[in-house]
């Protein structure tokens, strides 16, 4: 390694005494570099090929190294000449280094020990299956200019979040107010302006005749106010009942949260398990609302959606999905260019959508891992919503329904086995239901 | 043509009115309670807000030296690469062959791992298709039980912990389900 070395800066002083330029200097050295990649003949690299070298780069490298964004490892555009010019290293360093890291930084390389320690000092997985072919091939791939991005059609200003739309929104209505209020005012002074032009000519504004008013009319007859009153007293006593039975009832509601997940992004599209967030739900009384640390497990990776995906919640929803991965960093004090943590911490106030009384018991536990009820039966098509509501009544008589028509799942649970077998005797039928199992009894859910 | 003017104007309030209704009908909001003393709670709820705590929220670690009830095991392995490299060579699973239960290692998996890993461990799961993660296969990891568990335990490179997900006995139980898909992909 060091020989090379040494035969390049000779190679290169040789170069430099025929340039005035000062700053081609860098490009002279890596010209004179790719000359004595060329004809050196211990290093017995190749031109790379750029498409084997992307497979290898996503099967080796990519679980740690973007390319344009520092992740678990540096980024790595352009990593063989940015390499050479800052820190003068060459491809024999780079192969050493990728073979044998930690053999790199056991032998006291200077450069290695400080790339170990910057990052936190996680070794980076040794190679040693890699041909020098290999590692052309993948720096071949990281020497590959950056695509420019594809342009996103502007729409016109796009406010951000679903506050900014609320309030676009008020806006509209209040001018609308305005006009209307406008109108108005106007149609009184044509009206007014008119009655003095007739006044100034002398026109008599013909005025209908006097007719006996048809609320009058309505008085009179009896029967029409009797069957009137009726409908009436009908119609209010339905509207009475529906809003005293909606006491106490959230279905279908739908508050506007802190940071604006998308079940339908992650749990549609991707496919997440629901579980996999609120995973205590298969062990404890509550699902609970998943702590950032599990958001982060993905997000550590993720800090911006796909463009398409970017488009599609500024056109259709109305939020900038981008920036509430920046809030969910923020609130977790997740710092992108460091990829570490700051440790400013604040929790996010989720708004709790589905909350039973306090005097109704209810066990997920009990539900998801013993019943084995689909999340959906009560949730509802979580994965198709874009912002969470809740779909089901939770009232007593929706619970006592499915009680009654759901049979209890048996089948590999010892527990059930002996009890199973004396309540369908009593009930003399196949399969009990939860109503059948007890599940009616008061005492199961109010005590 | 006044009564004109009067019978306009009430249709508007009527207009007016309805319109109010019908706007005011999206859930944004919670429905009355009736009786709310019967409805909330007296004794904390998960997760409820009260600046008593740190932070201001119900919901905080345990005190630093706490152990849950129960079978508990502490594990004392550091979070490091040389806690790493100790736990590859010398942790073995500590439950008996005869308790793992690929029924129910299998399902932990496929809700915690597969996602990125993929339902055969071959580092194929929906995010690694979309190029979002990519974890690659088990096949090319030198992995061994300890180093599964530690991987679990603490995450590793890009991947997070999973130790609040899954219990001690989960993530042995997953950890077998890990050696078994790398043992098939290896066939």
């Amino acid at each position: 390694m060091k020989k090379s070395y040494q035969s390049l800066e000779d190679n290169s002083t040789n170069n430099m005494k025929q340039v005035i330029y000062r700053n081609l200097t860098s490009r002279i050295l890596s010209l004179g570099f790719v000359l004595l990649l060329t004809f050196s003949s211990s290093l017995t690299a190749q031109e790379g090929d750029a498409e084997k070298g992307k497979k290898l780069y996503g099967v080796n490298c990519a679980s740690c190294h973007k390319l344009d964004k520092r992740m678990t490892g540096p980024a790595l555009r352009n990593v063989e000449a940015r390499l050479y010019e800052d820190e003068g290293l060459d491809r024999a360093w780079l192969n050493t280094w990728i073979k044998n890291s930690a053999g790199l930084i056991k032998s006291g390389d200077a450069y290695a020990n400080k790339i170990y320690k910057e990052y936190n000092g996680v070794a980076m997985t040794a190679f040693p299956q890699f041909s020098d072919q290999d590692i052309s091939d993948i720096l071949a791939y990281t020497a590959q200019p950056k695509p420019t991005p594809p342009v996103i059609v502007d729409n016109g200003p796009v406010d951000g979040g679903g506050q900014g739309d609320s309030t676009s929104n008020e806006l509209i209505l209040g001018a609308l107010a305005l006009l209307f209020a406008l109108l108005a005012g106007a149609l009184v002074l044509v009206n007014k302006t008119l009655n003095r032009f007739a006044d100034a000519k002398g026109i008599d504004v013909v005025v209908d005749e006097k007719r006996t008013p048809l609320w009058k009319v309505f008085a009179q007859n009896q029967f029409l106010v009797l069957v009137t009153t009726i409908l009436f007293l009908l119609a209010s006593a339905y509207f009475v009942y529906g809003s005293l039975m909606s006491v106490g009832v959230d279905q279908g509601y739908e508050p506007v949260q802190p940071i604006h997940y998308s079940h339908r992004i992650h749990a549609g599209e991707n496919a997440i398990d629901c579980k996999y967030c609120h995973s205590s739900a298969r062990v404890s009384k509550h699902s609970g609302i998943p702590s950032l640390n599990i958001c982060m497990n993905c997000h550590k990776s993720i800090g911006a959606v796909a463009d398409a995906t970017q488009a599609e919640g500024i056109n259709e929803y109305g939020v900038d999905y981008n920036s509430e991965i920046q809030k969910l960093y923020k609130a977790v004090g997740w710092d992108e260019d460091t990829q570490s943590y700051t440790g400013e911490t604040s929790p996010v106030k989720w708004i709790r959508i589905h909350n039973l009384p306090d005097f109704a018991y209810f066990n997920h536990s009990q539900h998801v891992s013993v019943a084995g009820v689909e999340c959906q039966t009560c949730h509802g098509p979580v994965e198709e919503m874009e912002i969470m509501y809740q779909h089901s009544p939770l009232t007593m008589g929706w619970c006592i329904n499915c009680h009654r028509e759901t049979n209890v799942k048996v089948e590999g649970n010892e527990y059930y086995t002996k009890i199973h077998e004396e309540l369908s005797k009593k009930y003399g039928v196949e399969q009990l239901t939860a109503a059948q199992m007890g599940g009616l009894e008061c005492g199961k859910c109010h005590y | 043509m006044h009564i004109n003017m009067k019978a306009t104007f009430k249709l508007t309030v009527v207009l007016v009115m309805l319109l109010s209704i019908v706007s005011c009908n999206k859930k944004s909001s919670r429905s009355y309670q009736y009786m709310p003393n019967m409805y909330e709670s007296i004794g904390y709820e998960t997760y409820q807000e009260s600046n008593i705590f740190k932070g201001g929220i119900e919901a905080q670690l345990p005190a630093d030296g706490t152990i849950p009830r129960g079978d508990f095991m502490p594990f004392e392995i550091e979070n490091n690469t040389e806690g790493y490299e100790f736990a590859k060579a010398n942790l073995i699973n500590p439950i008996a062959t005869a308790e793992l239960d690929e029924n129910v290692a299998g399902p932990l998996y496929n809700i915690y791992c597969a996602i990125c890993h993929g339902n055969k461990g071959a580092g194929d799961g929906m995010l690694a298709k979309k190029e979002l993660i990519i974890p690659g296969s088990y096949a090319d990891k030198d992995i061994t039980v300890g180093s599964i568990y530690h991987t679990i335990y603490y995450g590793k490179n890009s991947m997070g912990s999973y130790a609040n997900q899954l219990s001690e006995n989960e993530r042995w139980q997953v950890v077998a389900y890990v050696e078994k898909l790398k043992a098939d992909l290896n066939k």
